[in-house]
């Protein structure tokens, strides 16, 4: 590292070298990775984007088709993401309080959709939802579709953004104290009361950290969502794969404008997140 | 921690488990039959349609040139892209655990904000900076450089989506362990090198191979970012995620599955080790 004793004649009159001459190696290598990796390629983005002039952003961010993706990926991920909310806390419940056989099992596999490549989740999810596929069969009687419909889009973003609600919640239901709950069971409490007005509420911020979390890995999702689709425009294309297409047909200002809000949208999450996180940490 | 201490006490666990014994019964069974249906079934099936007809069909198609140089290209991104984000990794928890400084929050948002973007916007992002008409383009073309349909792009995509794992990984052990021991070696005459390689890495080892493990997953399995600066092109630019999908849309659906379960057999073997490296780390915090 660098020697002590220029840490004393500081700050004003040294050059840009001498100070980054006294930046850490760690650092260094940490701020052009980053660089180069990280901020050059949105720097590119977001200058691309600033050379359309603002009518012409405005009229391709929400054109029809445009806005067609937008609701099909937001509401869709919305709804996978609440639905694994509620599934997601019972199956942390279900793993944290009760012993069952394979249980060690179960639990590991919850992270099976970080794991797996997201275009074997869509292949495998399109045939077995299909109409002649081993579930796609069972519902196809009642006239349902999933495979290449809206709802397939659905059963993939639940698949890929299961593990965030499950991974969030677990860790504080397993650091919540017993003890109240039998207090409030002693206290002449029902069950439904006891989890409602006692087990949910300090669970609530990691229960909407997770499905936030969900919710934004849901909206960029591309692989398996783009497998199990049929990509047909105002049904079930979602704005990620509205990007490749535009990209495909060579249209980078088209690609990058709806990139651009994409992305927007996903930094506005992920402070969405940060906040929900410190909200979580206040019973800390 | 305290998962190992829960299950000390089960037949006290529940005072009215007696009344009410088929409520854990249902949940127990709500959630294996919503896990069966999004996870259990999807992934039987994989090994169920690859090997329906026995093993033949996956061989045969494991010896196509293409799948060949899928193979190939998957492992060559992965022996990339590991090593890279472990070096970047390690400066950056080095770099930020050990010191409060204003934007630290910050700082660590930015370095998971990959994660947040969505694949196929990281794919643009790399054709906008090395494409045709990218910022580099006309000088890569010039020196006859192919980045984006080509390996490189490749490597870039897959380095990205998997950049913040072993940062995020190491950075709470090192916090947890402290800087007493790295101290009292360097007081003690070691070298900073030493002191990493015989002090700091032994301490941060299971974290670290943690972060390595998903990040070696990530880079192998990614298929949006790879999707869009590769071009797909069968034999030359098509890792084994990219196969699956295109295969699947030449109704090749046997060269898809054979593809697939080789990916999920890389799942199963990464969840394994998750698994022991957790258990690992989780019989040291008893011991301290």
């Amino acid at each position: 590292m660098t020697t002590t004793s220029s840490q004393f004649d500081r700050p004003t009159r040294k050059s840009v070298w001498q100070r980054l001459a006294q930046v850490p190696w760690t650092w260094r290598i940490m701020l052009s990775y980053l660089s180069v990796m990280l901020f050059l390629p949105l720097a590119a983005m977001f200058l691309k984007a600033s050379t359309e002039k603002p009518a012409d952003f405005w009229r391709i961010a929400t054109s029809p088709i445009a806005l067609a993706t937008y609701d099909v990926t937001f509401t869709t991920s919305l709804v996978a993401a609440l639905l694994n909310g509620v599934f997601g806390t019972l199956i942390a419940w279900v793993l944290v309080r009760y012993d069952f056989p394979l249980k060690r099992i179960i639990d590991a596999s919850v992270d099976l959709p970080f794991a797996l490549p997201t275009s074997v989740a869509g292949l495998t999810l399109a045939t077995i939802y299909s109409q002649n596929g081993w579930v796609g069969s069972l519902v196809a009687p009642f006239g349902i579709k999933v495979s290449f419909t809206r709802l397939g889009v659905g059963v993939a973003m639940m698949f890929i953004s299961l593990p965030f609600v499950v991974r969030t919640v677990q860790p504080v239901l397993t650091e919540m104290e017993k003890d109240i709950e039998e207090a409030a069971w002693c206290l002449g409490a029902s069950q439904w009361q006891t989890f409602l007005r006692v087990v949910l509420p300090p669970l609530f911020p990691s229960i909407l950290t997770g499905v936030a979390l969900g919710f934004s890995r849901a909206v960029g999702e591309y692989g398996s969502t783009v497998i199990i689709a049929s990509n047909t425009p105002f049904k079930d294309l979602i704005a990620p794969v509205l990007i490749f297409q535009r990209l495909e047909q060579y249209d980078y200002a088209g690609a990058t404008v709806i990139g651009v809000v994409l992305l927007l949208i996903s930094l506005v999450m992920l402070l969405a997140i940060n906040l929900l996180q410190a909200w979580g940490k206040r019973y800390d | 921690m305290t998962s190992l201490l829960r299950s000390n006490h089960p037949k006290t666990a529940n005072p009215s488990a007696k009344q009410k014994s088929w409520v854990p019964t249902l949940l127990i069974g709500v959630a294996i039959a919503y896990l069966s249906l999004i996870l259990y079934l999807p992934a039987l099936n994989v090994f169920v349609q690859a090997f329906s007809k026995g093993v033949g069909p996956f061989f045969d198609n494991l010896l196509s040139p293409n799948f060949q140089v899928a193979i190939r290209l998957t492992v060559l991104m992965a022996l990339v892209a590991v090593p890279l984000n472990l070096v970047f990794g390690l400066c950056t928890a080095w770099a930020i655990a050990r010191r409060r400084f204003p934007g630290r929050a910050f700082l660590l948002s930015i370095i998971d904000l990959p994660f947040s973007i969505s694949p196929v916007v990281v794919g643009l992002m790399i054709v906008l900076v090395y494409g045709r008409n990218g910022w580099f383009g006309g000088w890569l073309q010039a020196n006859d450089i192919q980045v984006v349909f080509a390996f490189p792009g490749m490597v870039m995509a897959s380095v990205f989506v998997s950049m913040p794992f072993v940062a995020r990984e190491v950075i709470p052990v090192l916090e947890e362990v402290g800087s007493d021991q790295e101290e009292a070696a360097q007081t003690l005459g070691a070298s900073q090198w030493q002191t990493f390689w015989r002090v700091t890495l032994p301490s941060i080892r299971w974290g670290l191979l943690y972060g390595l493990i998903l990040t070696n997953a990530r880079a192998m399995g990614e298929f949006g970012a790879v999707s869009v600066v590769s071009g797909n092109i069968a034999g030359k630019t098509q890792s084994l995620p990219l196969f699956v999908e295109d295969a699947y849309k030449q109704y090749d659906t046997q060269a898809a599955y054979s593809a697939a379960v080789l990916l999920a057999f890389l799942a199963v073997v990464t969840l394994v080790l998750k698994e022991i490296v957790e258990r690992k780390t989780r019989i040291k915090d008893l011991q301290e």
